[in-house]
């Protein structure tokens, strides 16, 4: 670890003197990069979405909302995004507290806790196929306990809720890790003396975890909710990988739309939606999730 | 648990167990799956069908994973994905980290400005945003090559490594800096000969964090090739016409290489994300 990383909150004095063009030398190829790559695309995304033959229209808007595939992909994602986001969180609190009480063996537990980090939606939705599929493990281990009579088919459009639960548990499988790893983060920075207090003045655990802890992560809290909530509205890979076209969801309708219509203006007007979801999502965490920056520790 | 806590004294023993127990099943959660794809990919044809499987690694060879390595398009679309990689960690890094070092080193009008554009990044779906430039990438001619989908990469983890640098840079006292100048080195000498060593622990953590965040990414990368897809959007054009075998194949393929590098950089990941997420 490099010196002094938990203190340069405080350190952060700065060479005022030198007012020169030095920093914007410094900053000017990423912001050039970013607007030509970033800022570019995103009013093209959005022109693209709301313009038809090049005179605004709201042609591409309607063809999506009136495509048989709208609602379910819409409603798939939002119940996605609703069923895996808490649940991601919760497991990574699990995490924190857990290895928090522990001494020898952290580092490892650690560390094989975030090598989902380090895996695609994709190579999560093979994995899981593994399991579920019908000669898969899952099958085999009900089978050995004489719960099922022959193989179950779980991934087919007869069985959505089954195919809806294996998509949110490979999507938490995967996505716990990095829940986990801000988490933790914060927790690193808590300091020890605030829970000490409230041990000394008779606090239980769940208080201190409701009332010390909870209230002290908030900024790592919110972080990774905008971080998790976001890329849960991109889910994608680890749908096709798990049900192929079974199971629409926004992101995919939009590649649909690109790769096979080749209708730009109707994947354009999908990108747009899943940009305001995304956008409203981060104002509502930012909003609910209060971050007073004086009672930081 | 809060029982056993009321009188921790009591019951140091059960609630050792529990928190054990607990970090075993997590373990397990996390392991099991990695494991049971490994047997798929290495069990062959006559692995995916056999039932009731057991779960023991019984019938495994590499030559099933070989014979999937070996087929066509997989090493091409392997060395496509380096490629990619490649080129968003240089990118990245090499227009992040300036970046960094302005923001932790100077003061100046518009920083805020900055760390906001940076940030807004944070809260946008990225990936789509390759939807608008294949056409802007085919009258480049970056459509379907390695370097356009290494660019839309970049976009994705530049932020971050913007982010992440300002926090190395931080982390190393300016005084030393400062003593480098002292003894005749200029400004640039300083940086390369004090700073940058000091950094450099941190700054290849970020390095194998953008090398990840482009291994992995599908979506652009599947928008933005045809013929030279990368590993990932190779994969998911022959996911349904291909074998199950092959499948787990490419499943463990993708896995082993992020799990290779997290492991490498284990020590500093929950500094970046201390660092990343304030």
């Amino acid at each position: 670890m490099w010196p002094g990383i938990r203190s340069f909150r405080q350190r952060r004095y700065q060479m005022t003197s030198n007012r020169s063009w030095t920093p914007y030398l410094l900053i000017l190829p990423s912001v050039a990069f970013l607007a030509l790559l970033f800022v570019a695309p995103l009013v093209q995304t959005i022109w693209l979405a709301l313009s038809e033959n090049g005179a605004p229209s709201l042609a591409n808007m309607r063809t999506m909302v009136n495509d048989l595939n709208f609602v379910p992909s819409l409603r798939n994602t939002f119940l996605l995004a609703l069923a895996v986001v808490p649940v991601q969180v919760a497991i990574a609190l699990a995490m924190g507290t857990l290895v928090a009480k522990i001494g020898a063996g952290r580092e490892t537990i650690l560390w094989i806790w975030t090598i989902p980090l380090g895996i695609s939606d994709l190579a999560a939705g093979m994995v899981w196929l593994a399991i579920l599929q019908n000669t898969g493990y899952l099958n085999s281990l009900l089978f050995g306990l004489g719960l099922i009579e022959r193989q179950t088919a779980w991934l087919t459009y007869q069985t959505p809720v089954a195919l809806f639960v294996g998509i949110a548990v490979a999507e938490i499988w995967r996505g716990t890790a990095i829940v986990m790893v801000i988490i933790v983060a914060g927790l690193n920075q808590v300091p020890r003396e605030y829970r000490e207090a409230a041990e000394i003045f008779g606090a239980g655990p769940w208080t201190r975890f409701w009332r010390i802890t909870l209230p002290l992560i908030r900024p790592a809290l919110q972080s990774a909710l905008i971080l998790r909530t976001v890329l849960a509205f991109e889910v994608f890979a680890v749908v096709y990988a798990l049900g192929g076209r079974n199971f629409p969801v926004l992101v995919g309708e939009a590649y649909t739309w690109q790769n096979q219509n080749q209708n730009y203006g109707v994947a354009g007007a999908y990108a747009v939606l899943i940009m305001v979801i995304s956008l409203a999502a981060t104002v509502v965490y930012l909003k609910a999730i209060k971050v007073d920056p004086e009672r930081l520790p | 648990m809060s029982a056993a806590s009321a009188t921790p004294a009591n019951f140091p023993s059960s609630r050792r167990w529990l928190v054990w127990s607990g970090i075993a099943a997590l373990c397990a959660w996390v392991l099991v799956p990695i494991y049971l794809v490994a047997l798929g990919a290495l069990g062959g044809r006559q692995g995916v069908y056999q039932w009731p499987k057991t779960g023991l690694p019984t019938g495994i060879s590499i030559e099933p994973f070989l014979l999937f390595l070996r087929s066509e398009g997989v090493t091409q679309s392997f060395l496509n994905s380096l490629g990619a990689a490649g080129i968003t960690v240089v990118l990245s890094i090499a227009l992040g980290a300036p970046a960094g070092y302005a923001l932790a080193r100077y003061s100046f009008v518009g920083k805020d400005s900055y760390r906001l554009l940076v940030l807004l990044t944070r809260a946008f779906p990225l990936a789509i945003l390759a939807l608008p430039l294949t056409v802007s990438f085919i009258r480049l001619g970056l459509y379907d090559t390695v370097y356009g989908v290494g660019l839309i990469h970049t976009v994705l983890a530049l932020p971050f490594a913007a982010l992440v640098t300002q926090g190395i840079f931080l982390g190393v006292p300016r005084e030393l800096e400062e003593a480098a100048w002292i003894f005749g080195c200029s400004r640039v000498q300083a940086f390369f000969k004090v700073v940058v060593p000091l950094a450099m622990p941190g700054i290849v953590a970020t390095a194998v964090f953008a090398f990840v965040i482009s291994w992995n990414e599908v979506f652009a990368a599947s928008v933005l090739t045809v013929r030279n897809r990368t590993l990932t959007a190779y994969l998911l054009t022959v996911l349904s016409e291909s074998p199950m075998h092959f499948r787990f194949a490419g499943g463990l393929l993708l896995i082993l290489p992020s799990v290779v590098f997290i492991f490498a950089v284990r020590r500093y990941l929950f500094a970046i994300w201390g660092i990343s997420s304030k």
